[in-house]
């Protein structure tokens, strides 16, 4: 398969979409049509929502991470001026209990209540509710509830939660094992360590992180007790799946129980589970017959939104006289927290390990994963889910292998990256790659940075007591995850697939609806210009609808890469199916046999016969006046789809970074940070170089700054922006990007996605490229966050620095 | 989070503010609320009643002397670090006030407020100390003015008394050049370690030096080593080194403050490298390096 190259180093250029024909609108980085709305305030965010009567609910959260409830006195807080309800469990009347939706041969289901009875498993675990009049009342209120605890030992990390001595979290389960999993060919990899040349092994930690997203989770529920109808305004990124879930939790009919997603303001993840907040506050409004509203503050998302990552590994890798890869062993205590959040057994396993081969030709691997129980919020799915996890396992291998073997890195990749000719490639942890140019990436970043020059650069740099260091990172990641007959193999409890409409309105104006539910993605732009481009249609009379599940048949949300590849291939195929029904009513019209009609920019036109042609606009018009269309055909212009992809999409590139440190402090300057991406065909350059630069400005955030700190009791240390480091514009280098396209031959659109990738491939690029820079200090590895004092003690230890 | 009930007061003078504060002991003054708000809503402080000095008049205003400067307590840090005769003036105080937080912050919080506040990781007590400036302070008793050296006391503790409040700051206009070495903590922006430093020259020579570290101690704090190492000498990079090492030389590193982002003992290792980064600077503005 063909792969084409373009470069913007200089930054792609925002182009106004009325500058834009309709047949080159694909492609094109048009700027993004929501952002007027949601830069000038007038987008509406749930928090916005106002309804009449509306009354405000704040939760009873414990504060200690592990203790057993000995008493919850409320009568404080009902006595309070405002207060409407204060709920504990014993006040809930349904199951109840949230739902694991991805199940694991050895899982440990255990019981996940919505409001804790007996015991408290993390710091902010919900144990009551208070509603009331005024938001102010409701949590002056909430603080009013007295919780009597009796404490229990806490355990915050995954290695210390699976020792035989460490509290038990879950008694019915009777250690904290949440499971044990494998994969790949034990046998053949112990033997290729038997014959291994040399071998190199690596203690990595990827620490726990907090996902930010910009707006708090919120929920505004109303309840219309004469239709039975619960209507849910939420912060979701799958509103249709929050729905079928939410149904059993609460036990309220599916059909009658409607979710909406206004804007969303970031999820990173964090807005697909199903967290116990947002049912309570469906159940108060049921129960009061009055809306509710719930609006998380900040120190609440800190210490409830799930986590991610929190790995600790251990990774070997075998090797061959000659440098080759010749066996990856992995063994991974993987951080679940305190109950299984709704995807989290699939992150630590099926989303992380199947990715360890990274870009190399690897002949046998085997992976061992243990899920751990912990005294922390539940960990799920962050921006890479499992993703970034992998590939810091084998890019920190493969820099240590190739200092191991004394060769560059980046000649070591070459040696060992699956060939260009190789694809479709099964690796041998279960995945067939689509397709890809490894090498190319690699090429096109050594020339972006100059490798060869640097190289000499650096050598002279260390002469005069510099430390210059260069790290690369050959990422892969598995996006779009599908098709759904495999994921339910695998033990998903849903399928993968998405659904659309495609509506033509009778004056020729579209309106798409898609079961993705975007939070910042630009799908509003980048779902018209594919329309556009197929129904010929201008872009403007074109409308995006998502997130509503009264108005969207069926969806399954936005995350893990996959609403291009997903959601924009059902879209195309609706796109398709209106296309043959025009077709049959614009022959008719035309006196034409269907097969002699051609569809081109909009125009349908009889075969050799250019006078006889209808735009698509009038097709729509006449299936509508439905006077004079095919007599077997309805009326009406739209399709329905629901699109189920054949495998995953695999998005590849190659990051590099290079960075000055200072031996004396620690501190890490960015001279240089290349990102060339193949994500597939662009439906937008503009909209991918900005989820590029975002995903790079989280993964450094990972690589130097952020990290979920628990002190002893499993009480959180970086509970607020002030102690836990997002990082801010100056902390984030300048970038350089470049693009590599390989379509993907698994949607009709040949995209692979792009969201998640910057976030997959900086961390080890900017480790990678400290631990070069400190290669005369002798230091092999840091851990992640960076600090300045774990670099500066690195170094220090090693003899080096003042 | 969410603060605690309190009454609010808006006083239209200083003797109003002063009424407030002593017939409320439980009142508190409120400038920009930078520091102020963000405890009440983490629980850390629950003051009943605010007491806003924040449109007093008597406190607004940068009145430029001949021998000093006087700035009062609600002016914000944005019009400090704008200011281009302070910064001919009191080179430091300018360049620390442009360094705190970002565009919003210096908009918002006041000079008043931070130094009154004595928050120990804040950026401007190590400039206050620098520029050896005098604090003017209003009581029932009427005014009186403490020294710089005499004003911090600890950890949110200055001489300030209860029912006192801190009017204006008097900067005088001494010294060659003035630097601020700065390394903020990755997360608050707050000074990890900060170092102010004014150096008043004689051709090469360093005649006198003032040296302020913020984020080090429980409060801002003068680096006598490193300022006795450094007077007299011709200012190189040979002395510039010789007083970095002498910065935490007689700090009891007990007494420094450890937190997520650094321990003590780096925390010691960073005031060397940044003295040396606010001496090198400020020798390069006085022409000399």
């Amino acid at each position: 398969m063909a792969t084409e190259e373009t470069d913007h180093e200089d930054g792609v250029q925002a182009i106004d979409p009325d500058d834009v024909d309709t047949e080159d609108i694909l492609g094109s980085a048009i700027e993004r049509r929501e952002d007027p709305a949601l830069v000038s305030g007038e987008a509406e965010y749930t928090d916005d929502i106002q309804k009449p009567e509306m009354t405000h609910m704040a939760m009873v959260r414990s504060q200690y991470a592990h203790a057993e409830i000995e008493e919850v006195d409320t009568s404080a807080a009902e006595e309070m001026d405002g207060v409407v309800a204060v709920y504990t469990a014993e006040d809930l009347d349904v199951p109840g209990n949230l739902p694991v939706g991805w199940l694991l041969d050895s899982l440990e289901q255990v019981n996940h209540p919505i409001l804790a009875s007996d015991r408290v498993r993390y710091q902010g675990d919900a144990v009551a509710i208070v509603v009331a009049e005024e938001r102010y009342q409701a949590h002056d209120a909430a603080d009013a509830v007295d919780v009597e605890y009796e404490r229990l030992d806490a355990v915050a990390h995954p290695g210390e939660a699976l020792d035989d001595d460490a509290p038990v979290i879950h008694e019915e389960v009777g250690s904290n094992q949440a499971f044990d999993w494998e994969i790949g060919d034990q046998e053949a990899t112990e033997r290729a360590f038997e014959e291994a040349e040399t071998t190199v092994s690596l203690d990595l930690h990827n620490q726990l992180l907090i996902p930010n997203a910009i707006e708090p989770r919120a929920t505004v529920a109303d309840y219309h007790p004469r239709t039975d109808e619960l209507e849910l305004d939420m912060t979701s990124q799958n509103p249709h799946v929050h729905r079928l879930l939410m149904s059993g939790v609460i036990d309220h009919p599916e059909h009658k129980l409607s979710i909406r997603a206004p804007e969303v303001g970031g999820g990173f993840g964090s807005k697909i589970h199903h967290y116990a907040d947002e049912a309570l506050t469906a159940l108060a409004a049921k129960d009061l017959e009055r809306p509710v509203k719930w609006t998380a503050t900040r120190t609440e998302t800190y210490i409830t939104d799930a986590q991610g990552r929190g790995h600790e590994t251990t990774g070997e890798m075998a090797l061959d006289e000659d440098g080759n890869i010749t066996g990856l062993r992995v063994h991974t205590e993987a951080n679940m927290g305190a109950y299984l959040s709704t995807f989290a057994p699939s992150i630590p396993t099926y989303l992380y390990a199947t990715l360890l081969s990274g870009q190399y030709e690897i002949p046998t691997i085997y992976c061992t994963v243990e899920g751990a129980f912990t005294n922390v919020p539940p960990v799920d799915a962050y921006r890479g889910a499992g993703r970034p996890e992998a590939s810091y396992v084998v890019e920190r291998l493969v820099r240590q292998a190739a200092r191991e073997v004394d060769m560059d890195p980046a000649e070591f990749r070459r040696r060992n990256f699956v060939p260009g000719d190789g694809f479709p490639y099964e690796t041998p942890v279960a995945m067939a790659y689509d397709s890809g140019d490894y090498q190319k990436t690699l090429d096109r970043a050594k020339e972006m940075l100059d490798y060869e020059e640097f190289r000499e650069r650096q050598e002279q740099a260390r002469e005069d007591g510099r430390y210059l260091g260069v790290g690369l990172s050959a990422y892969i990641e598995a996006c779009g995850i599908a098709p759904s007959e495999l994921v339910g193999e695998l033990g998903a409890q849903a399928g993968l697939w998405e659904s659309s409409v495609v509506r033509f309105q009778p004056s020729g104006t579209v309106t798409v609806y898609v079961g993705t539910s975007g939070h910042g993605q630009g799908h509003d732009t980048t779902y018209a210009q594919i329309v556009a481009d197929k129904l010929g249609v201008d872009y403007d009379d074109i409308e995006v609808e998502e997130g509503d599940t009264d108005e969207i048949p069926q969806g399954m949300g936005t995350y893990g890469s996959r609403s291009a590849a997903v959601g924009g291939g059902a879209i195309v195929e609706s796109a398709e199916k209106v296309i043959e029904k025009g077709r049959k009513i614009a022959a008719h019209q035309l006196e034409a046999d269907p097969e002699d009609v051609e569809f081109e920019n909009g125009e349908y036109q009889v075969a050799g016969a250019p006078d006889r042609s209808m735009t698509i606009q009038d097709v729509a018009g006449a299936s509508y006046l439905a006077h004079d269309i095919p007599d077997d055909m309805e009326p009406g212009l739209e399709a329905t789809s629901f699109f189920d992809p054949e495998n995953f999409v695999f998005p590849f590139g190659m990051h590099a970074a290079i960075v000055e440190v200072d031996p004396d402090t620690g501190e890490i300057e960015f001279e240089e940070y290349v990102a060339v991406d193949d994500v597939g065909n662009q439906i937008n350059p503009k909209i991918v170089e900005g989820q590029i630069h975002g995903g790079i400005a989280q993964g450094i955030g990972q690589a130097l700054y952020e990290s979920a700190e628990y002190d002893d009791n499993a009480q959180l240390t970086t509970g607020s922006m002030q102690d836990y480091a997002v990082p801010k514009s100056s902390h984030i280098p300048e970038i350089k990007t470049a693009s590599t396209v390989t379509e993907s031959p698994h949607n009709p659109l040949g995209v692979k996605g792009v969201g998640e990738a910057g976030t997959i491939a900086a961390p080890q690029a900017v480790v990678n490229a400290v631990v070069d820079a400190l290669e005369p200090f002798g230091v092999e590895d840091i851990e992640m966050p960076l600090t300045n004092e774990r670099v500066w003690r690195a170094i220090h230890e090693n003899g080096g620095g003042d | 989070m969410y603060p605690a009930q309190f009454e609010y007061e808006k006083a239209g003078s200083v003797s109003d503010a002063i009424d407030a504060l002593s017939s409320n002991p439980e009142a508190e003054l409120i400038a920009g609320g930078h520091s102020l708000l963000p405890t009440m809503k983490s629980g850390l402080a629950d003051p009943d009643m605010l007491v806003d000095i924040g449109d007093v008049d008597e406190l607004h205003g940068i009145d430029h002397g001949d021998g000093s400067t006087r700035i009062g307590a609600m002016v914000r840090y944005a019009d400090v670090a704008d200011d281009d005769t302070l910064r001919e003036e009191a080179e430091v105080f300018a360049e620390t006030a442009h360094q705190i937080g970002d565009f919003q912050v210096r908009n918002r919080g006041t000079v008043g407020g931070n130094i009154a506040h004595a928050d120990p990781a804040s950026d401007l007590p190590g400039a206050v100390l620098a520029a050896d400036a005098t604090m003017h302070v209003a009581g029932p008793d009427g005014e009186r003015t403490v020294d710089a050296d005499d004003f911090f006391h600890g950890m949110y503790a200055t001489d300030v008394g209860e029912d006192e409040l801190l009017t204006a700051v008097e900067v005088p206009h001494e010294g060659t050049a003035g630097a601020y070495a700065k390394k903020p903590n990755p997360a608050s922006g707050y000074a990890l370690v900060g170092v102010a430093v004014r150096l008043t020259m004689d051709g090469d020579t360093v005649t006198d030096a003032r040296i302020g570290a913020n984020g080090v101690m429980d409060h801002g704090t003068r680096l006598p080593d490193a300022e006795d190492a450094i007077e007299g000498t011709s200012l190189s990079a040979d002395s510039i080194e010789a007083a970095s090492d002498a910065a935490g030389s007689t700090l009891d590193e007990y007494m420094v403050m450890e937190d997520q982002q650094a321990s003590a003992e780096f925390r010691l290792q960073l005031l060397g490298a940044y003295t040396e980064r606010a001496l090198a600077q400020a020798g390069e503005r006085a022409g000399v390096l």
